[in-house]
C-alpha cells in the first residue's frame, strides 16, 4: 500500500495522469528523486517539478522468483534500477521481458500500468526494441 | 597524568539461537546480558551505560532498562541495521575514553523466526513508497542487484559467490550451535531454488531466533575482570544510503570509508590482521566488502576467498563461527561477530576445540553491514 505524503502527492498526481514527474534544482540544475524540499546536491535550492522523458538505461536488475503478499503469484518477475535520461535512478518494474532478456545497459522507456488488482498506477518500463 | 583510558570488551554471551518459541525479544537479551556480566565477573549495578538497537518497541534502550531493572546514566538506541552493534561499540569506546562511563553493556535479542512476521507486509511510506509497489522482497532483492551489477561489471561468478558459503560452512561444521552442521559444495549452493538471481537459497542468512550481549570495560576496571580483555583499538562508521536506489555505487560499501577509519585510528594495516569477522547477510555482502575494506582490488575478491582462504586452516580466516549463512542471524546479527572475535583473540577454542581456534590471533578486524548495504560499521580489536 503506498502512502502518499505532502511531498510526494504530485508524483503520484502526475503518475495518475500518465506523466512521470521528478524534481530539478534551480540552483545546481541536477535533476532530485526521489522528491525533497532540499536539493541534496548542493543543499542551497529548493527543487521544482519536472515531466521526465521517459526513457532511460538498465542500471541493474534481478528476476524475483519469491515474492511475498500480492506479489507472490507474480514470480517470476524482473524489477531494475533504471538510469533516467535526466540523471536520477529509481526501482521500477520492466514489464513483458521474456526471461533472460533484460541485460545491464538495456535501453527502456516508461509504461504506466498496475501491478496488482487494487494498486496505485506506477512508473514501470519496457525494453526498447534494438534495431 | 595518567595514561590514556581505553576500553576493552571483557565479557560475550549468547543466549539461545535457532528457533526459541519460549523466549521474547525482552528474555533472549536478559538471558544473554546475565551470562556476559557473570563471565566479565561484574554484576548488573557495575553497568552505568546501556546501548540497545531493534525495531520492536518504540523505545528499545528503555524497555530494556525497565524488564533488566537496570539504572544506566548514559543511553544509546544507534539503530542503523545490523551493523549497529559495532557502532555501539564504538561510540561505548568513545565514552569510555572520554570518562563518561565504566562498564557499557551492549545487547540483542530477536524472535523473528519464531513470530514468522520477517515478511509482513507494511504500508509504503517516505523514501520507501518509491520501492515496495514493485514486489521485490527485501533485503534479498536489493543484494541481488548489487549482486548482478557486481557480477556484469567484473566477470565474478556464481560459483565464486558459493565460495563463501562453502568456507562458511566448513567453520559452522567447528560449531556445535551452529544452525547448519552439514556439509557444503560449490554444486550445492548452486541447485538450491533461486530467490532474486542471482542469488540462490544458500547465498543468503539464516533466519533465526536468537541473542547476544557485549560487556565493555574501562582500563581502570580490567583488574577486576575475570577474562582477558579484548581492546577497542580503532573504529569507523558510515552510511551511503537508505534504499537501495540511492546507493551511489552498488559495488562500493561503506566499508571503503569505514575500514579505513578503524584500521588507522588502530595503527595497523590489512596484513596484521589474523582473523577477520565480516557481516556475511549473502555472499556478495562478503565479497563487496572485502573489498571496499581495501583487502583486494575490486573484482578481486572471489579469488582472495577461492580456494578454501577462508575456511579452517586457510591463510585469511574468516567467520570462523559459521557465520550467519550457517551458524545462526536473527535479523540483525553484528553483536555475534563481536562475540565471535572476541573468543578468537582470547583463545577460548585452544582448549575446547583447537580446530577451531585461529593459531596466534592477536588482531581481529569486525565488519558489520546494515540494511540494504546501507550502513557500515568496522572495529579493530587486539588481544590485552
Amino acid at each position: 500500500m503506498v502512502v502518499p505524503d505532502a511531498e510526494t502527492k504530485p508524483f503520484w498526481d502526475g503518475i495518475a495522469t500518465g506523466e512521470l514527474r521528478i524534481q530539478r534544482c534551480p540552483a545546481c540544475e541536477k535533476a532530485v528523486f526521489y522528491p525533497r524540499a532540499v536539493c541534496p546536491h548542493c543543499f542551497d535550492g529548493e527543487p521544482i517539478w519536472i515531466r521526465a522523458a521517459g526513457t532511460g538505461t538498465v542500471y541493474s536488475y534481478t528476476v524475483a522468483h519469491r515474492a511475498f503478499g500480492e506479489f507472490a503469484a507474480q514470480a517470476p518477475f524482473t524489477v531494475a534500477l533504471v538510469d533516467l535520461d535526466e540523471g536520477v535512478r529509481m526501482m521500477t518494474r520492466i514489464v513483458d521481458a521474456r526471461p533472460g532478456e533484460v541485460r545491464i545497459g538495456a535501453r527502456v522507456r516508461l509504461e504506466m500500468t498496475t501491478l496488482t488488482p487494487d494498486g496505485p498506477q506506477l512508473p514501470c518500463f519496457r525494453l526498447v526494441e534494438q534495431a | 597524568m595518567s595514561a590514556r583510558r581505553r576500553a576493552a570488551i571483557v565479557g560475550v554471551a549468547e543466549s539461545e539461537v535457532g528457533k526459541t518459541p519460549h523466549l521474547t525479544v525482552l528474555s533472549q537479551q536478559a538471558i544473554a546480558s546475565r551470562a556476559a556480566l557473570a563471565e566479565a565477573g561484574l554484576d548488573r549495578d557495575d553497568v552505568d551505560a546501556l546501548f540497545v538497537a531493534g525495531g520492536w518497541s518504540w523505545a528499545p534502550a528503555l524497555a530494556l532498562a525497565e524488564y533488566l531493572g537496570l539504572r544506566p546514566r548514559y543511553l544509546d538506541g544507534t539503530n542503523i541495521g545490523g551493523s549497529s552493534f559495532e557502532a555501539h561499540l564504538g561510540h561505548a569506546a568513545a565514552a569510555i575514553e572520554a570518562g563518561r562511563i565504566d562498564v557499557a553493556l551492549i545487547a540483542y535479542g530477536s524472535t523473528q523466526r519464531s513470530d514468522r512476521t520477517r515478511n509482513a507486509p507494511r504500508p509504503a511510506t517516505l523514501g520507501e513508497q518509491f520501492e515496495r509497489p514493485y514486489g521485490l522482497p527485501l533485503p534479498v532483492g536489493a543484494y541481488a542487484l548489487a549482486a548482478n551489477r557486481y557480477l556484469h561489471q567484473y566477470g565474478v561468478t556464481s560459483e565464486q559467490l558459493a565460495e563463501v558459503a562453502v568456507n562458511t560452512r566448513e567453520w559452522a561444521r567447528l560449531n556445535p550451535n551452529a544452525y547448519h552442521r552439514d556439509p557444503l559444495t560449490v554444486d550445492d549452493v548452486l541447485a538450491s531454488p533461486m530467490i532474486c538471481e542471482p542469488l540462490h537459497k544458500l547465498d543468503c542468512c539464516l533466519v533465526t531466533d536468537g541473542g547476544g550481549a557485549v560487556v565493555v570495560a574501562a582500563s581502570d576496571r580490567w583488574a577486576d575482570v575475570a577474562t582477558r580483555p579484548v581492546v577497542v583499538l580503532g573504529h569507523g562508521e558510515s552510511t551511503t544510503h537508505h534504499t537501495i536506489a540511492n546507493m551511489p555505487d552498488l559495488t562500493v560499501t561503506g566499508a571503503a570509508r569505514s575500514g579505513p577509519a578503524a584500521l588507522g585510528m588502530a595503527g595497523v594495516t590489512h596484513d596484521d590482521i589474523d582473523v577477520l569477522e565480516i557481516y556475511d547477510s549473502f555472499t556478495i555482502t562478503v565479497l563487496l566488502t572485502l573489498e571496499s575494506l581495501g583487502f583486494c582490488k575490486p573484482g578481486e575478491a572471489g579469488e582472495l576467498v577461492g580456494g578454501g582462504r577462508t575456511a579452517p586452516g586457510g591463510a585469511l580466516p574468516m567467520n570462523t563461527n559459521g557465520g550467519g549463512l550457517s551458524y545462526t542471524h536473527p535479523g540483525m546479527y553484528g553483536i555475534f561477530l563481536l562475540i565471535e572475535a572476541a573468543r578468537q583473540l582470547r583463545g577460548d577454542y585452544a582448549a575446547t576445540d583447537p580446530r577451531r581456534q585461529v593459531p596466534g590471533a592477536e588482531l581481529a578486524l569486525v565488519h558489520g553491514t546494515g540494511g540494504v548495504l546501507s550502513s557500515t560499521s568496522t572495529v579493530v580489536l587486539g588481544r590485552g
